[in-house]
């Protein structure tokens, strides 16, 4: 089989606008899952409300498009209902971080087995461009006219203090590496966190100086630092570029956990 | 067979649920409702159920509603403001036709308003809470045996409709202690599994489409969105929105008659008493004090969907009188379908109503 194989051809194409990054999260993410070689009947989608959570309609499995913000929680029902599934959740910034942000901190606690591929595009995508929790100060969005004035939310950090088994952060540009991670989160038992930043050309690049989808593209590539060189600079107390996006895998550890699949 | 117990109407609830089979609680403390959480946390992990503490209750009925999608039965129990945090996902349980059941026990509101005293402030929010039109059924006890039985009921007909059920208690209900007659086993309705070949959301004569639960090879998309007999999200044809929601409402509607459980005493009567759930006590100890066949009893122990039909069984009443623990939420619903006069008996703060109440509200009639 390839990632192919797992959409639900009748269903395409997708919402997504042209330049979204969101195929690309969702093409890794199939790979990684195809890779280790689950099988479809085995395997949920869970997902809640916003551009990146339509994901789990293109996938040819069994998948819950819920509330918004609520995907885990009813990820959590369901895992826990029958340890024998593999479950899969895609969300975005807002649905994770924002209303659904109670219930990330609460799954990441419970360690409960399963992956988030968190697509943080910096904006709501779906409702047209407002701030959300991970907007950078000074961003423009159609709520913030005059730049966001509030800090932004860490995810990766977040889900590593709340309890997280695995934790990493990609960027759509890293392709490799974010299969290679998403792989990585999908056999770590426990909690996997996969924040991936996307670029959402619509609402955010064109409001802030990303005039062409590329141009976000390549400042993924040449502001992404990998975390070990980041904990270098800090160590050495070195100035850390602006604007650089921590790349890499935070967290891998083996708290105890909940929902793991029974042994056979 | 059956074996007598001294219950308390929140244990009777559990101890019903696990009788029906239910394998999956998600829920939340809230006074008067947690002895049913606690009890669940303490049988069902010995059973091998799952019993998960949420960290609120729209965690909860989220939780459910997915534990339900792997087939299992599935409950969340609350009150007041949990019951308010649940209306969106219960409207998402409605959409998707997913079983499962909640167990209000009222109390006063709102907001906070009365945790340890009793209330039916919650039975137009359980009908038209979450937005939208949709259908669900709500069931009232009177009695700790009713918690019991209407428990396993509301499992049933979740099962067998597709919609989530409401066991609408209240706070006196709940917390009594009475003596129960607990059967050996209890009847049980599953949901009929969705066959092969068939459209996920394709409901045929019933209106009811058959349940392809997940892990089971179906591949089912289930969205909120208005979808298609597919499951696919579809939100942009009146036409289709349109048939779905009418589907939604009229498989419960449209059963009505056959969903409807009730009590009739003195069907001659010309002044006849319509209660649910703890006022209907003290229109028993009327009756009873009364000793005639002048007043009439109408005890309903469906509320919704509304059995107006039975309504007509008193074709001598002059008048209605329907003591509630609001100010009226259900005479109104009755005043929609008779021409007789309807007294609205309310009554807020917890108290129940004394039957001299009562007996002072048929007046010179009696
Ligand atoms: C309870 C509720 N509030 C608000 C909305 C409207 N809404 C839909 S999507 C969305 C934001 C989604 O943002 P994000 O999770 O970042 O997803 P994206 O579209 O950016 O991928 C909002 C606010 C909703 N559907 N439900
Ligand atoms: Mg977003």
């Amino acid at each position: 089989m390839s990632y192919f194989d797992w959409f639900r051809e009748d269903r395409l194409p997708t919402i997504y606008c042209a330049g979204c990054g969101n195929g690309t999260v969702i093409n890794c993410t199939l790979s990684a899952i195809d890779e280790v070689g689950w099988k479809r009947e085995e395997t949920v989608f869970v997902s809640g409300i916003g551009c990146s959570s339509r994901a789990s309609g293109y996938i040819a499995a069994d998948s819950l498009h819920t509330t918004h913000g609520r995907a885990l929680a009813f990820a959590t029902g369901v895992k826990l209902a029958n340890p024998d599934l593999n479950i899969v959740v895609f969300t975005g910034d807002g649905d994770l971080a924002a209303i659904g942000g109670n219930h990330f901190i609460h799954a990441c606690r419970r360690n409960i087995d399963l992956t988030v591929v968190c697509m943080n595009n910096q904006i709501y995508g779906m409702t047209g461009g407002q701030g959300s929790p991970t907007t950078p100060r000074g961003a423009l969005s159609t709520t913030t006219p005059y730049g966001a004035a509030e800090q932004p939310f860490d995810l990766a950090e977040l889900a590593i203090a709340a309890g997280a088994n695995y934790v990493s952060r990609w960027t759509s540009y890293h392709v490799k590496e974010l299969t290679k991670s998403v792989r990585a989160g999908l056999e770590t038992p426990g909690f996997s966190m996969i924040e991936v930043m996307t670029q959402c050309p619509t609402n955010y690049g064109r409001r802030n100086k990303f005039k062409q989808v590329a141009d976000q593209i390549e400042y993924m590539k040449t502001h992404a630092m990998l975390r070990k060189k980041y904990d270098t600079l800090l160590e050495k107390g070195e100035p850390i570029p602006e604007g650089a996006i921590v790349i890499g895998e935070f967290a891998r550890r083996s708290r105890p956990a909940m929902g793991v699949r029974r042994a056979a | 067979m059956t074996r007598t117990e001294f219950w308390q109407g929140n244990i009777a609830c559990a101890e019903g649920a696990l009788a029906a089979g239910c394998t999956f609680f998600g829920g939340y403390p809230i006074t008067p409702s947690t002895e049913v959480a606690e009890h669940m946390a303490a049988k069902l992990p010995k059973r091998g159920g799952t019993f998960v503490q949420m960290e609120d209750e729209i965690g909860s009925i989220a939780a459910v509603i997915g534990a339900s999608w792997t087939g299992a039965r599935a409950m969340t129990s609350t009150s007041g403001p949990g019951f308010s945090l649940m209306m969106e996902n219960i409207g998402f349980a409605a959409m998707t036709e997913t079983p499962c059941v909640i167990v209000n026990i009222q109390r006063g509101g709102p907001s906070t308003g009365q945790p340890t005293m009793a209330a039916a402030g919650d039975m137009m929010q359980c009908r038209f809470g979450s937005h939208g039109d949709y259908s669900v059924i709500a069931l009232c006890p009177a009695s700790v045996q009713e918690m019991y039985e209407l428990t396993v009921k509301a499992f049933n007909l979740s099962e067998r409709f597709r919609v989530p059920v409401f066991l609408m208690a209240d706070e006196i209900v709940g917390h009594m202690r009475e003596r129960i007659d607990v059967p050996d086993s209890v009847e049980r309705v599953d949901r009929v599994p969705l066959e092969k070949g068939t459209l996920p959301f394709s409901a045929g004569k019933t209106g009811v489409p058959g349940f392809p639960a997940f892990g089971k090879g179906y591949g089912v998309h289930v969205t909120g969105l208005t979808h298609d007999e597919r499951g696919y999200p579809c939100a942009t044809s009146p036409k289709l929105h349109e048939e779905l929601v009418l589907r939604l409402v009229r498989k419960v509607e449209d059963a009505r008659h056959e969903i409807a459980d009730y009590e009739i005493v003195n069907p001659d009567a010309e002044q006849v008493f319509i209660s649910y759930g703890a006022p209907a006590r003290s229109v028993g100890q009327v009756l009873h004090d009364l000793g005639n066949e002048n007043v009439g009893h109408l005890r309903l122990k469906t509320v919704w969907p509304f059995p107006e039909g039975i309504l007509r069984k008193f074709p001598d009443a002059k008048e209605f009188l329907v003591p509630e623990l609001n100010l009226g939420q259900i005479a109104r619903e009755i005043e929609r379908y008779v021409d007789q006069p309807v007294k609205q008996l309310p009554k807020l703060g917890g108290d129940l109503h004394t039957p001299a109440e009562l007996k002072a509200a048929l007046g010179g009639l009696k």
